[in-house]
């Protein structure tokens, strides 16, 4: 049997892979995913709203696969491919969901964004189907929420994407 | 600084034992309730979280007329599933309409089925009347707001909902779950898995402590069956089900010749609902078939104020779905 821990077992081990980074972390054994990304790898890009599963500010992608960070621990994520907002943008040019999001103004406090955006990108890779019409990219968006109320702009900025 | 161990084996045996010996230890799946529970609520206090997310129980295999699903494969794997996309149709539809696409990238098909309540007071530890928690304590819910809240297989002593929208159609499929401990495995209906409240609300199901889900096995439906699931919600996406139907009908000549009913949103364990089953078969298919179905399933409801609108709401659930599956 091999377990992630070493002397005390309330405190881990963990390789964080990062947006093509490895960072080594010794954490408590309970410090989330978001916490560790926010509070010691000080990637601040990703945000924490419910802190509870239900509100997809703290969207991030797992191994290709969008998540919430608040609900997972980071020593479940030792050695897994992590994208966070700040792993989008390539050489400094925006990823198209970025600017997207820019042309079409779908954001107000921008509280959510990182969130919607990491949502979006990951929406993009999966069943066409879930981005054939606004009404699918509104079911498929549904566990993003935005206390502005941005939607029409955010339907409209994957639509554009989607699209091309 | 937190007291919790995080301890991650790499094999079923380790897991099991791990768990086994220390009676506040938990297996930690995809850790959308556990985490929840244990470090947003506090309202668990787990010693140890044993992270069975790596252990090898991922994937669905197709195993003549069955299905063999391994209890960490995710609800998106599931649903992606090419046998269920076509022999099981109304369990995908189930799976899509749960949570977000971000929790069903997370949640595994074993923690799914082991999901806890939602009742607010069970997960507010500044509540104390909480049987369910502290046996003897009484039921905030009874007196409180109960909206989403159980009308079937409740009673005085509690009744919190199970609110799991995938064992609807696999307790209408008559799924077994595979456990496994110590003493070896053994394989379990999932309609006789979960326990009603009665006197003892915190004994939630047959599992002992310790004792690992594997697999969970559901037949697939005969060719030429129709399914369905139906959630209706107080919002259109993103929410637990209000009431939920699960149906799959065989008609013949314009009488039903089989049917296999689960209900969600109403149970305080996954419903199967046999009398209307009893009703269906044999019957018509029409309007008044349905109705005397759905009038079958709902009797002796247990309720208060807060749950009372639920008895209608549950049995037009059922009509709507059998006429979306026999139109
Ligand atoms: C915001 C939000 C919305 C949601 N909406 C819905 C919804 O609409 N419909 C719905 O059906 N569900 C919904 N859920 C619930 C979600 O589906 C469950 O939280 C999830 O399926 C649990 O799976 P998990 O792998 O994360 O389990 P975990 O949280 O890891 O574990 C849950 C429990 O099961 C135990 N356990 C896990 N796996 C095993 C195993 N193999 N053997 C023995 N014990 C095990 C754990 O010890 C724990 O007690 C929602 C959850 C959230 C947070
Ligand atoms: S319904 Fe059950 S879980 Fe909710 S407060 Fe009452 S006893 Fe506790
Ligand atoms: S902060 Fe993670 S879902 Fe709200
Ligand atoms: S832009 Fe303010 S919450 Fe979405």
């Amino acid at each position: 049997m091999s377990s992630a821990t070493t002397a005390r077992s309330t405190e881990v081990t963990v390789e964080l892979h990062v947006n093509g980074r490895v960072y080594p972390a010794r954490l408590d054994s309970t410090t989330t995913l978001l916490d560790a990304l926010r509070d010691d790898l000080h990637l601040t890009g990703t945000k924490k709203g419910c802190d509870q599963g239900a509100c997809g500010a703290c969207t991030v992608l797992r191994d290709g696969k969008r998540i919430v960070s608040c609900l997972t621990l980071a020593a479940q994520c030792d050695g897994s491919e992590i994208t966070t907002i700040e792993g989008l943008a390539e050489d400094g040019v925006p990823h198209p969901v970025q600017d997207a999001f820019v042309k079409h103004d779908a954001m107000q406090c921008g509280y959510c964004t990182a969130g919607q955006v990491m949502s979006a990108v990951s929406l993009l890779g999966e069943d066409e189907d879930r981005r054939a019409t606004d009404d699918d990219i509104r079911e498929f968006m549904s566990g993003n929420l935005c206390r502005c109320a941005a939607y029409p702009n955010i339907v409209a900025a994957i639509r554009e994407v989607a699209g091309e | 600084m937190s007291d919790i161990e995080y301890v991650r084996p790499t094999d079923t045996s380790s897991a099991v034992t791990l768990v086994a010996e220390d009676p506040d230890a938990a297996f930690l799946a995809g850790g959308t309730t556990e985490l929840d529970l244990a470090l947003k609520d506090r309202v668990i206090r787990p010693s140890r979280f044993v992270d069975i997310g790596r252990l090898p129980l991922r994937g669905v295999t197709r195993e003549g007329d069955r299905l063999r699903v391994a209890a960490l494969t995710t609800m998106e794997e599931l649903a992606a599933d090419p046998t269920v996309r076509s022999r099981l149709p109304f369990v995908r539809e189930a799976l899509l309409l749960g949570a977000s696409t971000q929790l069903r990238n997370m949640a595994t098909i074993g923690g799914n089925l082991l999901q806890r309540t939602r009742c607010r007071y069970f997960r507010d530890p500044a509540v104390h009347a909480c049987n369910k928690r502290e046996p003897g304590s009484g039921c905030a819910a009874i007196e409180g707001v109960a909206r989403m809240h159980a009308i079937l297989g409740a009673g005085p002593s509690c009744i919190a909902l199970h609110a799991s929208d995938l064992c609807v159609p696999l307790v209408a499929m008559d799924a077994e779950v595979e456990l496994l401990d110590a003493d070896g495995t053994r394989r379990v209906p999932l309609t006789e898995f979960y326990r009603t409240p009665g006197d003892r609300p915190d004994v939630e199901n047959v599992l002992r402590h310790g004792e690992l889900v594997t697999h969970v096995v559901v037949p697939l439906l005969p060719a030429g069956t129709r399914s369905g699931y139906i959630k209706v919600r107080d919002r259109q996406s993103y929410e637990f089900a209000t009431t939920s139907a699960a149906a799959a009908v065989q008609v013949e000549d314009g009488t039903i010749t089989a049917a296999r009913i689960g209900l969600g949103g109403v149970g305080t364990v996954p419903w199967r609902a046999w009398e209307a089953e009893r009703v269906l078969v044999g019957a018509p298919a029409n309007e008044r078939t349905y109705r005397a179905a759905a009038e079958a399933a709902i009797r002796d409801p247990f309720t208060v104020p807060g749950t009372a609108f639920k008895v209608e709401l549950a049995k037009r659930t059922i009509v709507r779905i059998l006429r979306t599956v026999t139109a």
